[in-house]
């Protein structure tokens, strides 16, 4: 029996029962496109993620002061440790043939106010390498100048969200603006950036690094952004920043370093790992499916016993009657993950126009996955009861009518 | 051709045992003209199913063209049924959805002839059984003589040796059935091997060799 008689027997048997197959159709749809759907969701999120995080900047380390053990967690937010990471040290590292760029940071909350209208922001106290560091646009004017990084300057760089709040609908340049009791001037406003992993550079306001020490009056940074020259000195750069720690820090390597890959293979591990627990969970559907499938293919068997004795009669073998009814169960999964996958990409198409700031992305290894899938719970499903029918006694398959 | 020696067939039913075959023993040759009678329960039916290799013998030995039949596989019997034996029944057997021309070309399929091949001797087939202006119709919409026909064109599709026949007239008014048996017995000329379950003796006698079974046992 060639494969495309076996394939139209099949197709026939199915057409005669259009209300049963539109019913199992569903079901394994319904089983297909959960799981696409939340694969589509999971792989999103992870795709989002990294790419959040590759926007940070390449080849970056971020050095904080104090130990951590461990990898992959929580930085530490506020130093734990006795020795502080200063201006010095960044001054040190600045030295280093590996590096590009190093940005120290001091970060604090204050209130920012100008003739009356008062909001309370984030100010970061960085220097002029920030920008190549971080990717920052200026949209206005211009950013930090490159000067001395102790050299305290009355000059501030803001956001598009403090502009419009403090500064609605005039020209920004050149005013003044009061940080608690100090006053900047407002050289330049950056781009609109969005959220960029929590940290909202369009409420912030950015101020020379030694200004911020003095008004906060804090000599420790929060932290260091160090931009290496290429992947390769990245990884050198953080051996010998760890050394250069060590020397300067009385013998102790008391920094924890981060490098934006080894942060991005964290994400990435976590999410993939979601990504497929939320996919096998959406997968019991698809056994329910399965079992759906058994129950219908029992009763396809039952309800033509005398057909299969007189293929039998007529000179079937077992085996012809087990691929014929394989190919039915076949049939019927398949065409459900077809219509799954078409459910699927209906269901994210509305997420996407819903939501169209997140790229929804579906991948194709989920495509082929999904239809494999179904494929198989078929024949899992299908083989108990197709070898039942290729097992009837065809005596007795006849004398049924 | 057909040898049958020695063969017993028991089936169990509940807690009784029943001898539905005892020691029959039947030669036939090439071209005859057989029928079989007796009553309901004899052991007809399963004297035709042993023959069609649709039952195995509990004992005994079945020679089919001097090959010894009880030795085969599952596959090899599905074909030595397909090549050599065709089969007709009381109650037709077509498959509803499948019209009659597709019907003849079932065996063909089984077989895995080619498309082509398959409706040029459908057509054949068809214009043999006189149904030519029937080749779409479902069994549904045929009488009961037409259905019988397009059955014994699909037991003749693939030019099988044997023809057998259980009960073929059962179902059908006396006219239609005397059609029927004049397109076997014409079959049975250009020496297919016949041979024929009924009940109607009238039918029964016009057969050249008549076996009687009563019991399981053969009494000629």
């Amino acid at each position: 029996m060639t494969f495309n008689d076996t394939l139209s027997h099949s197709f026939s048997a199915i057409k005669t029962q259009p209300v049963r197959v539109i019913l199992i159709v569903l079901a394994m749809s319904i089983g297909i496109a959960s799981v696409t759907v939340l694969t589509a969701l999971g792989e999103s999120t992870r795709r989002y993620i990294i790419n959040e995080f590759e926007a940070l900047g390449s080849h970056l380390i971020i050095v904080l002061p104090g130990r951590s053990e461990t990898t992959g967690g929580q930085p530490p937010m506020f130093g734990e440790t006795p020795r502080d990471l200063t201006l010095d040290d960044a001054v040190a590292l600045a030295r280093n043939r590996h590096i590009v760029a190093i940005a120290p940071i001091n970060i604090g909350a204050a209130p920012v106010s100008t003739r009356g209208l008062e909001r309370e922001s984030t100010i970061i106290g960085s220097t002029a390498a920030l920008r190549q560091v971080r990717h920052l646009n200026i949209s206005q004017g211009r950013f930090l100048p490159p000067s001395e990084i102790n050299k305290a300057q009355a000059i501030c760089v803001i956001g598009q969200t403090i502009k419009n709040e403090l500064f609605p609908q005039q020209n920004v340049l050149g005013q003044w603006l009061r940080i608690n009791d100090h006053r900047f001037r407002v050289i330049g406003v950056l781009a609109s950036e969005g959220q960029s992993i929590g940290v909202d550079f369009d409420d912030m306001v950015i101020i020379p690094v030694a200004s911020a020490q003095a008004l906060f009056n804090s000599h420790s940074l929060f932290r260091i952004l160090i931009e290496a020259k290429s992947t390769q000195a990245m990884y050198k750069a953080v051996d010998e920043i760890t050394e250069i720690i060590k020397l300067r820090h009385d013998g102790e390597d008391d920094v924890t370093l981060i490098t934006q890959d080894s942060v991005v293979n964290t994400f990435d591990e976590i999410l993939t790992a979601l990504t497929f627990t939320v996919s096998s969970i959406a997968s019991i559907s698809l056994a329910v499916a399965g079992i759906l499938v058994m129950n219908v293919m029992w009763v396809s068997v039952s309800q033509r016993t005398a057909e299969i004795g007189l293929l039998k009669a007529l000179g079937a073998s077992k085996q012809h009657i087990l691929w014929l009814f394989l190919t039915e169960a076949a049939l019927l999964s398949i065409a459900g993950g077809i219509s799954g996958l078409a459910l699927g990409k209906v269901v994210l198409l509305v997420l996407q126009t819903s939501y169209p700031a997140f790229p929804f992305y579906l991948p194709n290894w989920a495509i082929y996955a999904a239809l494999g899938v179904s494929l198989i719970t078929a024949l899992i499903f299908g083989v108990l009861p197709a070898r039942k029918a290729a097992n009837l006694n065809p005596v007795i398959a006849l004398s049924k009518r | 051709m057909i040898k049958l020696e020695n063969i017993h067939r028991y089936f169990q039913v509940g807690d009784q045992k029943i001898h539905a075959l005892n020691n029959i023993n039947l030669s036939i040759n090439k071209g005859e003209y057989i029928s079989i009678m007796g009553p309901s329960g004899s052991g007809k039916s399963t004297l035709l199913n042993v023959i069609a290799l649709l039952d195995q013998p509990s004992s005994g030995y079945y020679k089919l063209n001097g090959r010894d039949i009880t030795q085969l596989n599952d596959n090899q019997l599905a074909k030595v049924r397909r090549e050599n034996i065709g089969f007709v029944f009381q109650f037709f057997h077509l498959i509803p959805r499948y019209s009659a021309a597709e019907n003849i070309e079932l065996p063909m399929v089984l077989a895995g002839i080619a498309k082509q091949e398959r409706q040029h001797r459908v057509a054949e087939a068809l214009k043999s059984v006189n149904l030519e202006n029937r080749a779409h119709h479902r069994p549904n919409q045929l009488s009961g003589g037409q259905t019988q026909r397009v059955a014994i064109a699909r037991a003749m599709i693939m030019g099988p040796q044997i023809l057998l026949a259980d009960e073929p007239t059962g179902n059908l008014d006396s006219k239609s059935g005397l059609e029927i048996i004049n397109l076997l017995e014409n079959l049975n000329q250009q020496q297919v091997t016949l041979i024929m379950i009924t009940h109607d003796n009238a039918i029964g006698q016009r057969a050249q060799r008549k076996i009687r079974i009563i019991d399981g046992k053969t009494c000629n």
